[in-house]
Order: C-alpha cells, then structure tokens, then sequence
C-alpha cells in the first residue's frame, strides 16, 4: 500500500506506531520537501531530526565554510570538516544518518534575486539565519509565495521560535515591524551563545516542520515560544497578525523584496550586560 | 502601582512610561520589542506612552542568530 521498503518499516516504526503519524503520516514525510537556510547553530539539530525523521528531499542553504569557532554547537559539522564548505559538511552528515534522504547543497548566500525561485520548489521553509536582513527577506519571500516558515532565533542564553502560516497568523513583520537601527546590533562573535540553545531551538524547529507537513496538532502560529536557558523558563507570547504589516496586511506597501543593510558584522554597542546588548547574530 | 513584565509582577511608579520602564531595566530599547496589553508599542513612541496600573508588558529581544 505504501512504498516502504522493509528496512524503511523499521526505520521509522516508532514513528509508524503514533496514531498521528501512521503509515500515511510516513509517506507525507517521505514525500515532503524541507528548505533549510543556514547549516549552523539551528540548522544542524533541525536538519538531523528532519533527516532522521525520514523527509525525502532536505535542501541547505548556506555559503560558508566551516570554522573551529562552529563546533561548539553546529553539531552537523565535524573537527575534520574545518574549512570545507558547511553545506557539503552537512550534507555528508545527511546521508550518514539517513542514507533515504535527498540532500540538495545550495552554496550561496539568499538574496532578493535568488529566494523565491529557490523557496517555490519547497513545502516548508526552515529560518536559521545569523543575520537581520536575510531573516526579513526570507519572511517577506515566503510570505508572497504562501509558503510556510519556520523562524527561529537565538541570542547568548536566549531563543525564540515562531511558525508562520501566511493567512492564517502573523508574520515576523507583524510581531517585529522594526528592524533594530545597524549601529545597536552587537557583532556576531560578540555576542556569544551557549551552545545547547541552538539545540533546543533547533529541534522545535524539527517539530514544527513534522507538524506542518503531517498536519497534526498546533504549531507555534499567532504565539512565540521565548526560551531563557539561563533562568530555566519557557514562556508563550501571544501575537497577533497586523492588518496593517506592510507585507501580509490589507494593504501591502512591500509588494517587491526589499534587502536591509543590516550586515551582522556592523559595530555596534559592543557587549554590555546580556539584557542591554541584545539583537545581532550569535555567529 | 502593579505591572506584569514578561509574566513576572513588577511595581513601577505611577505614570511610567515604557522608555521609563528599559532604563529601569537597563534594556536598551533600540533591541527590544515591546508589546503592551497585546499591541505593539512603536519604538518611537516608548517615550511617551505611560503605562496603568495591571498593564501586561512583554519585552521581546531581537535574536538574529542561527547560523554563523
């Protein structure tokens, strides 16, 4: 009935058992077609489990190579893998783990020319960017294709992760309106993150994605889970879509993709306690 | 008077004003996100918007990061 190899049956049977997933739900995963931008900090743990997971075709964004500084959270990556590029890192890793799944390297970095031919071939997009501009272009992008995205972001001991459905809940935009002003942005290696957060936000990256693409329970839509690792607290924030965001409200004014110039390598006000130096990238 | 910040009880002097409230808490309000009673307060308004006794404040932070 499904075409599931044997071997495939006992890969995924611990999936197979949910009443949630099931045969049908396995063969949506199987089926299913995740955009991954940035092999990183969020992009490793989300890109595991998705592959674990068994989605047929992974596609990773990414432009970089890998640097020692990584390895502290980018799990996909090993100390061998220094300097070569992290979507072939990752995409070695990938097949490691589930040798079913299509990786599809992209190296380069997303820009307004190349996101919404690269995002159509998609049914999900997965957001682990280490920069302000790419994450509004990549909010914006999806939601003038109506296709899903899974932001995420991580800051020192913090994280936040929201799942946006263009039409039915808010985009980044209704909940950020504002990019914070390029001089306030701390430098990505000033930063610092803990390792294990990325971990953590990643993989609700994962679910979310499981979720959506299964069509199973609530995703993080109209809500933002806000992570503070130090303090041990998740918290849920509601949001609300604005009627008057410039990109998915009434009356769109940002009807092009337009690119910030907020390069997360801008010098901003430096460290500073963990509350006051916020924003940025955690590089 | 009572405000919540971020779901934790706060008193606060009467009248504050949310540009009040980041100083009182050392947050540099141009890396926050600050939503009042549910809507978004704009950031060139944080100065002049007082906050009443019950308000729900939620200070989000800009997190970029992910990848690099």
């Amino acid at each position: 009935m499904f075409a599931f190899t044997e071997d495939e049956i006992v890969r995924y049977s611990r999936h197979i058992l949910l009443p949630e997933v099931g045969g049908v739900g396995q063969q949506k995963l199987k089926e299913a077609r995740v955009l991954i931008v940035g092999a990183g900090g969020l992009g490793s743990p989300a890109a595991f489990y998705l592959a674990a997971a068994g989605i047929g075709t992974i596609g990773i964004v990414d432009d970089d190579v890998v640097d020692l500084s990584n390895l502290q959270r980018q799990i996909l990556h090993r100390t061998q893998d220094v300097g070569t590029p992290k979507v072939e890192s990752a995409r070695r890793a990938l097949e490691d783990l589930n040798p079913g799944v299509k990786v599809v390297p992209y190296r380069f970095r997303l820009d307004a020319g190349n996101v919404m031919d690269l995002i159509r071939e998609y049914d999900v997009i997965v957001d682990g960017v280490d920069n302000f501009a790419t994450r509004y272009l990549l909010n914006d992008a999806c939601v003038m294709a109506g296709k899903p995205l899974v932001d995420a972001g991580i800051l020192r001991w913090d994280g936040l992760v929201m799942t946006i459905r263009p039409g039915e809940g808010p985009c980044y935009r209704c909940v950020f309106p504002e990019p914070p002003p390029p001089g306030a942005i701390p430098s990505c290696q000033e930063a610092g993150i803990i390792g294990a957060i990325a971990g953590i936000m990643g993989t609700i990256q994962a679910l979310e994605t499981v979720k959506l693409i299964l069509g199973v329970g609530e995703t993080l839509t109209g809500r933002l889970l806000v992570v503070d690792a130090l303090e041990g607290r998740f918290r849920q924030v509601t949001a609300r879509r604005d009627p008057g965001c410039p990109v998915c409200g009434e009356n769109p004014t940002i009807t092009q993709l337009v690119e910030y110039d907020l390069a997360c390598d801008i010098r901003g006000n430096g460290a500073g306690d963990r509350t006051a130096a916020a924003g940025g990238a955690a590089n | 008077m009572d405000i919540s910040v971020n779901g934790s009880q706060r008193a606060v002097a009467a009248g504050q004003t949310v540009a009040g409230l980041l100083a009182e808490l050392e947050m540099n309000p141009d890396v926050v996100n600050v939503q009042l009673n549910g809507e978004i307060v704009p950031r060139s308004r944080f100065g002049e918007v007082s906050l009443k006794d019950g308000d729900q404040v939620e200070i989000l932070m800009f997190m970029g990061g992910g990848a690099r």
